[in-house]
């Protein structure tokens, strides 16, 4: 059962990774890509995951985690750019 | 791309599926949402909440995946889910933030400067 919906749900997600990446491009405002690009890695890790599964293996666990991880600094590192004008403030 | 998927009894093969399925429609709806919306605000609505189930879903059918495949619990995706549950309304709290002051407003109260023509709150 899970072999017959996999295609379809791997569709599902890279529909949704070409809509954020649309967005990321198109995007009018600064927050409007920053939301685009966190929308894009999650997901690219649900994808990772998905992956996982299809494959039956856990290789892939550890890069699903590095995006996770990551991609969570840079999007505060961003938002505090446009918030702030610097990422890292002088005292 | 499914030759190496594992034999599973039914019940964690459909329940795995139909988490897979169910995660897959709303990261779907999550990502329309963030084309489709007008507005940032409305656009920030979408994808924080809908793409974090997505997240959630897919991760909750892996662990289901491995677990029943070896006969252990699988605690890893755990994980990822408790750090993304976690940090996904903090990130939509500073876009927020960010969005509100490039708009030109005040995006903390305890910075507000008040004026005449400000709208009283509540």
């Amino acid at each position: 059962m899970t072999a017959a919906v996999l295609p379809f749900v791997t569709l599902a997600f890279v529909l949704g990774l070409l809509l954020s990446a649309w967005r990321l491009l198109r995007g009018p405002s600064l927050p409007d890509r920053i939301l685009a690009l966190d929308t894009l890695y999650v997901n690219a890790l649900a994808l990772l995951v998905l992956f996982g599964i299809a494959f039956d293996t856990k290789l892939y666990f550890e890069a699903a985690l590095v995006i996770g991880l990551l991609g969570f600094v840079g999007t505060v590192a961003l938002a505090r750019f446009v918030l702030r004008g610097d990422i890292v403030e002088p005292r | 791309m499914t030759a190496g998927i594992a034999e599973l009894p039914l019940w964690a093969d459909a329940l795995v599926a139909s988490l897979l399925v169910g995660a897959a429609a709303f990261a779907l709806i999550g990502s329309f949402g963030l084309v489709k919306l007008s507005d940032f605000f409305r656009r920030l609505h979408g994808p924080t909440k809908a793409a974090t189930l997505g997240i959630g879903g897919t991760l909750l059918a892996s662990s289901i995946h491995f677990s029943v495949r070896d006969g252990a619990v699988s605690v890893h995706e755990v994980l990822i889910t408790v750090f993304v549950f976690f940090t996904a309304p903090v990130s939509a709290h500073l876009l927020a933030k960010a969005a509100l002051h490039l708009a030109g407003q005040p995006a903390d109260a305890d910075e507000a400067v008040p004026t005449a023509e400000q709208e009283p709150t509540g």
